[in-house]
């Protein structure tokens, strides 16, 4: 008689971190708390904090606002997040901006990048599956076991703790913007007032930097210009929920649309 | 097991307060025969609620869990004499039902949502998830 393959049953283990004014939780191999890895992605979390917040007087980021450095004088990931910036403003035609009010703060990129840069950190110490969720904003590798890619709800703006619709992600990201939370924090830059239209936008691609930046830029566009605009972006796809509780989605969104 | 009493009770307020929209009186009832223990497969089992008294008459909801998550909602007890009866009974039960799986054992491994401060992580999903949802 042959013995039936026994499935690989990985131990995991979930880690919740207060940092950047929200929390990063994780969902990791077992292996990942032993090969300190886990560790690593935590300490660059916060690291990115302390150069990055425009919340800490002496942060690369309040030095470079105040003009009393150059980008050049900072670390150098300062011209990696500028160069990034730099990009999704001209791509949104301005919708997403690290100069909010003329004042330098690369806030609407950084958060998403740092997460997506610490799913690389596991990814480098050899995790083939894990899952990191920065206040909302999830970056995936693999899958949660047996072949299943990763379930990630999208939270119902109108109902708290009720999902809209859940996502299946594979080496993939998922951002969402909205006023759930925090209210109409997301300002349209050409108006200088809360952008309205939208109660939630999420975006799925491979980067949660972008995925994140692009949900913002397509919030602050409202519900029209939005839908276009995200449906234009290559390797990105969109879903949204208006104000008044109406979905759309582009086409590209309904493969990830797990059952 | 805690969390599944908390989702009976939830479930069983979600349906009054969808009930208490005008007042009914009628002694009409279906009751559905519950699903014998016997019947689920091992390492499930189920939970069934009180009968709460709404507007429209007496409503009671059974879950059926395994390993604490909630894999299916039935409705035992519901109103069913007037086509506002039968109108719950078609399309809002089937919704609060969906809902209650979805929000609760979806197996959903990570959520995403506007960005929630420390403070709103608290009250997150997400947070019910890392605390070994």
């Amino acid at each position: 008689m042959v013995p039936s393959p026994t499935p690989a049953i990985t131990v995991r283990v979930r880690h919740a971190e207060h940092v950047m004014g929200t929390v990063v939780s994780f969902d990791v191999p077992v292996a990942a708390r032993h090969d300190g890895s886990l560790d690593a992605a935590i300490r660059w979390l916060h690291w990115v904090d302390r150069l990055f917040s425009p919340y800490r007087a002496d942060s690369d980021v309040s030095l470079l606002a105040r003009a009393e450095v150059t980008v050049d004088a900072c670390v150098p990931e300062m011209a990696e997040v500028l160069a990034a910036c730099a990009f999704v403003r001209d791509l949104s035609g301005g919708y997403f901006t690290h100069e909010p009010g003329g004042q330098f703060d690369p806030s609407g990129y950084v958060k998403g990048w740092a997460v997506e840069r610490a799913a690389a950190l596991l990814a480098g110490a050899g995790s083939a599956d894990h899952v990191v969720n920065g206040g909302g904003d999830v970056q995936c590798a693999g899958g949660r076991g047996l072949n299943e890619p990763w379930r990630v709800g999208i939270a119902d703006p109108f109902r708290p703790g009720r999902l809209a619709l859940v996502v299946a992600a594979s080496d993939c990201a998922v951002a969402t913007s909205g006023t759930a939370e925090r209210g109409p924090h997301i300002i349209d830059p050409h108006t200088g007032r809360p952008a309205s239209g939208l109660a939630s936008l999420t975006i799925v691609g491979p980067s949660l930097a972008l995925a994140d930046a692009y949900a913002t830029a397509a919030f602050a566009m409202g519900p029209a210009p939005a839908r276009d605009w995200t449906a234009s972006l290559e390797g990105y796809a969109a879903f949204a929920i208006t104000g008044t509780g109406a979905t759309w989605h582009t086409p590209g969104f309904a493969r990830h649309i797990a059952l | 097991m805690r969390r599944a009493i908390l989702a009976v009770t939830a479930t069983v307020a979600g349906l009054v307060a969808l009930l208490s929209f005008k007042t009914h009186s009628s002694s009409e009832r279906t009751v559905a025969s519950p699903e014998p223990s016997a019947s689920l497969p091992p390492g499930e089992r189920a939970i069934t609620g009180n009968v709460a008294n709404t507007a429209y008459g007496p409503v009671q909801v059974q879950v059926v869990v395994a390993t604490s998550k909630i894999v299916k909602v039935s409705v035992l007890e519901q109103p069913e004499s007037t086509s506002r009866d039968l109108q719950i009974g078609q399309f809002a039960f089937p919704k609060l039902i969906s809902e209650t799986l979805s929000a609760q054992s979806a197996r959903i491994d990570s959520v995403s949502g506007a960005t929630y401060t420390s403070g709103g992580y608290i009250k997150s999903l997400q947070s019910a998830l890392d605390n070994g949802g």
